[in-house]
């Protein structure tokens, strides 16, 4: 195994991107103060207070990736029509991605890359999900006949074409929550999961109340104070109940899985959320040349995916994978972190992550390792809360995870921080900050 | 927010009316667009007695670009100059008679005046031109402080010019101000010191004439030499337009109202602004900032280390040089006092007063200046202008604390203009009277239009003169003034 990275990533021998600064919207609870607000609209609430701080009002930066997960088929060009919408340069060049909760990471793994490859010395990554403005389709037999009569080219053989229609066919299509390929929902994937690895509610309650006293304290010291612009009347993420705690958690009903082993609720599962982020990143250089600061250096990432429909591994589990090939690439252990960002999209993907490193059999059987990757210092877990107090939209965490660790790194002024993001569709997106 | 009435009166029947009913009727004042003349017509420029600053006085104008009319075209009047019958101006107009060539400002030097009878001479001055003045013309007195005369009558003579020149101010119409600086340190100037006082004079007078003061009237500004040392050490001022350019500002409670109206003033004057405000009003703020390519900064100045955050963000962007930082954040709670609890006094006096002393404690240590400190803290020649207020110096019913907090600000602005005085930097204060904004459109109507009127320009200032006072006081230029409260109020009964 090669000799830890002193700095800068070795194994291009290229330099390495820096985080400047984050931004993001606080995060709503679905069909709360977002209600009428559009993807459009948030990620440009996100855009403008990013250039605002950083005075780059009229600027333009290398590129814009940012994505959502809910789209509308309006927002083909969402990103670019964002930046065109912010006080950004309309000379910025912009892109969508999509990868699902990972979304948010992997924009910033894009924007890192070409940083690092020398492409562009700049670049701003984002994310921004609604629940409520959700995109509604019109029915699948609908929009067939719509199309067959426009392909018509007779009145009659339009007549025709019509004369399909059905009542049902009123019926509109809307967005769910559930895997195509399997037709269970995030939750009851994620049920599977917990019974599988036998997580205790206690537990979820724990990790749950954690989030929320964390996510508190770090808005009473003013923490989010340069991370977040207030927008429609909110200044902090509405989910976040400061006055959680372990015995009112544990009063609520199971709303995922079975019986005994219906232990995931809506207090330890995370809620449908409005909201968008976005990072600054930039070649040392660049930052250096405008007085911007260097939060922490973006070392690496991995990505990994895992066949939840016919194998044996839960639909969230795919971020254990990822991580110890991306500890192997850089020389790390589990335990080399300062930080760990976990993101929460329930208490117990979190728990499960966890139990499965600590796992010798897991560990061998599954991911092919010697050993096991261990334990974790809790203390230094999602210290400053995360998904399950912040809310999660969906494309937005990744943002929200980036700025907020690098934040931490460059108040500690040195470690390294673990980022791991589950995704829909059996994904994972991983990645390694460092402090400068 | 608009001055419906304002609007009334000058539509052709409200004009009738009024006249008619002898209803006060404001005129929309002339403010400051870049490139903008400085004044509407010619300046009168006259002296009385030996008048030493009267040359300089017109080569500020010149090299400012006003016409200059001066007591040279009638030697008929030794001592005060001649204006009596004709008026030659310098654009070579025949306008001829009382009823000739309207003026943009009359400028009459009275620092030599030392005897009552003295004062005979200014009227015959004055008089005369006070009926042909344009719209929004500017009379500028320079006498000399009183308080730096032994001779009592000396004193007295020079003091009754406050008397003159608020007299005046009322009398004045169609959006035309009187104010008077005082000039110098007592001895009546000699060739040297002319010089010396030329230089501190420029800025104030260039202020008071342009319409960038169109909301100041009725006041006394005291420049003094002698602060103005920094000044004389080469900062020469290049471009009148762009007295920022290359400096660093930050404006406190920038997010809305006058504090956004601030950012853009000194944007526009070539600086960079740091726009602050609370992390609540951080959309706000970012509008603000953006819409001037300045910066946001989110701070609550009322956090024990908001001096120290804004030094470090000072530091990491700009190399730790600050020039010029302005305190704009204030808060209301008014009650009556008998009304007031703990809370109210305090979030009042603590956003108000407390946090500002806190800050500038900071950010003028000397620590922060030197290599060996952390920097970000405020440079040597640098500027502190607060936003006091005429309720800090009328008082206001309901509103004991909040004049308790911006009567405190003035305190804080004479105690600590002498504490700098050795580094070259100003501490001033601007005193708001009655600012249309958001805040001042929710007072009930009759009281609106009741503290919208009762000023001599008939009508409620607007948040970009306060910015236009506040940024003058920043100048380089301004290095003579420093310790004072300039009001911006339309000369208000209030705290006259």
């Amino acid at each position: 195994m090669a000799a830890k990275p002193s700095g800068s990533r070795t194994t291009s021998g290229s330099r390495s991107a820096v985080i400047v600064g984050g931004n993001r919207i606080p995060f709503a609870r679905a069909n709360g103060p977002y209600a009428q607000a559009s993807n459009q609209d948030m990620l440009v609430a996100a855009l403008d207070g990013l250039v605002a701080r950083f005075a780059l009002s009229g600027e333009a930066v290398g590129e814009v990736a940012a994505g959502a997960v809910l789209k509308h088929s309006r927002d083909f060009n969402l990103t670019r029509e964002s930046v065109l919408g912010s006080r950004l340069a309309p000379t910025t060049p912009a892109y969508d991605v999509q990868q699902a909760c990972g979304t948010g990471l992997e924009a910033a793994i894009l924007v890192a890359n070409k940083i690092a490859l020398g492409q562009i010395e700049s670049g701003i990554a984002g994310g921004v999900d609604t629940a409520s403005d959700a995109p509604i389709a019109v029915n699948e037999g609908l929009r067939h006949t719509l199309l067959a009569t426009s392909r018509a080219k007779t009145p009659l053989g339009r007549v025709k074409a019509l004369s399909g229609l059905r009542p049902r066919h009123l019926a509109p299509e809307l967005p769910r929550n559930s895997e195509p390929r399997t037709g269970l929902s995030m939750g009851e994937h994620q049920a599977i999961t917990t019974a599988q690895w036998q997580i205790s509610r206690e537990s979820q309650d724990e990790l749950a109340a954690a989030s929320h006293v964390n996510l508190a304290a770090a808005y009473d010291r003013g923490f989010f104070d340069d991370l977040l612009t207030p927008y429609l009347g909110l200044s902090r993420d509405q989910n976040l109940r400061s006055d959680t705690t372990v015995e009112k958690l544990a009063r609520l009903k199971p709303v995922f899985g079975k019986d005994e082993e219906a232990t995931m609720t809506a207090g330890n599962s995370t809620p449908l959320t409005d909201g968008a982020s976005a990072v600054l990143l930039a070649s040392p250089q660049w930052a250096a040349e405008r007085g911007l600061p260097a939060l922490a250096r973006f070392v690496d990432a991995e990505t990994a995916a895992v066949d939840y429909v016919h194998g044996g591994d839960g639909l969230l589990m795919a971020p254990v994978y990822a991580v110890p090939r991306l500890l192997a690439r850089n020389g790390l252990s589990l335990q080399d972190f300062d930080y760990y960002e976990i993101h929460e999209a329930f208490a117990s993907t979190v728990l499960v992550t966890l139990a499965a490193w600590q796992s010798e059999k897991f560990c061998q059987d599954r991911l092919g390792l010697a050993a096991p990757l261990g334990s974790i210092d809790r203390s230094r877990l999602n210290v400053n809360g995360s998904s399950l107090a912040a809310g999660h939209p969906f494309a937005a965490t990744g943002g929200r995870i980036v700025a907020s660790l690098a934040k931490q790194l460059s108040q500690k002024e040195s470690g390294r921080g673990l980022i791991s993001i589950c995704a829909a569709g059996g994904q994972g997106v991983v990645a390694i900050l460092e402090a400068i | 927010m608009g001055d419906r009435y304002g609007a009334l009166v000058n539509s052709g029947p409200g004009k009738s009316l009024a006249s008619m009913l002898g209803l006060p009727r404001p005129v929309n004042l002339r403010r400051y667009a870049v490139g903008q003349p400085l004044l509407v017509g010619p300046a009168l420029v006259r002296g009385v007695g030996d008048a030493p600053l009267l040359p300089g006085i017109v080569r500020i104008l010149t090299s400012a670009g006003a016409p200059v009319v001066t007591a040279a075209a009638d030697p008929s009047q030794p001592g005060i100059g001649g204006f009596a019958s004709g008026v030659s101006t310098s654009g070579g107009s025949s306008a001829g008679g009382a009823s000739g060539a309207r003026l943009g400002a009359v400028v009459i030097d009275v620092s030599a005046a030392r005897a009552v009878e003295d004062l005979e001479s200014l009227r015959a001055a004055l008089a005369p031109s006070l009926r042909r003045l344009d719209a929004c013309a500017r009379i500028v007195l320079v006498g000399t402080p009183p308080e730096f005369l032994p001779d009592p009558v000396a004193a007295a003579t020079q003091h009754a010019l406050e008397g003159i020149v608020r007299s005046v101010a009322k009398e004045l119409r169609d959006g035309a101000t009187a104010n008077l600086i005082y000039a110098g340190e007592g001895s009546a100037p000699g060739e040297g010191s002319a010089a010396a006082l030329q230089q501190v004079l420029e800025s104030p007078l260039r202020f008071l004439l342009s319409s960038r003061s169109a909301y100041v009237d009725g006041q006394v500004i005291r420049v003094n030499p002698a602060k103005g040392a920094q000044l004389a050490e080469g900062a020469q001022v290049t471009d009148w337009s762009q007295p920022f350019q290359g400096k660093v500002v930050v404006v406190t409670g920038a997010a809305r109202g006058i504090g956004a109206a601030i950012v853009e003033v000194f944007a526009r004057d070539g600086a960079h602004v740091i726009c602050l405000d609370v992390p609540a009003a951080g959309d706000a703020l970012a509008k603000v900032a953006n819409g001037i390519g300045g910066t946001a900064l989110q701070v609550d100045i009322t956090s024990p280390d908001a001096g120290q955050r804004i030094a470090a963000h000072v530091a990491q962007r700009h190399g730790g040089k600050l020039d010029v930082l302005v305190h704009n954040a204030g808060i209301t709670r008014d009650k009556l006092l008998a009304n007031t609890d703990a809370d109210r006094w305090g979030s009042v006096l603590g956003v108000n007063l407390i946090a500002q002393l806190r800050i500038n404690e900071v950010l003028l240590d000397q620590v922060l200046r030197g290599s060996s400190g952390v920097p970000g803290g405020l440079v040597d020649g640098g500027r502190i202008v607060t936003v006091s207020s005429t309720s800090g110096i009328a008082g206001n019913r309901g509103q004991a604390s909040y004049a308790a907090s911006k009567a405190g600000l003035i305190g804080m602005v004479q105690s600590l203009s002498a504490r700098v005085a050795d580094r070259g930097i100003t501490v001033n204060a601007v005193a708001p009277g009655f600012i249309e904004t958001e805040m001042t459109a929710r007072i009930p109507l009759a009281t609106r239009e009741v503290g919208r009127r009762i000023n001599s320009l008939s009508q409620g200032g607007r948040p970009v003169d306060v910015g236009e006072t506040i940024a003058w006081l920043a100048q380089s230029a301004s290095a003579g003034v420093t310790g004072q409260v300039v009001r911006v109020c339309g000369q208000s009964l209030l705290g006259a």
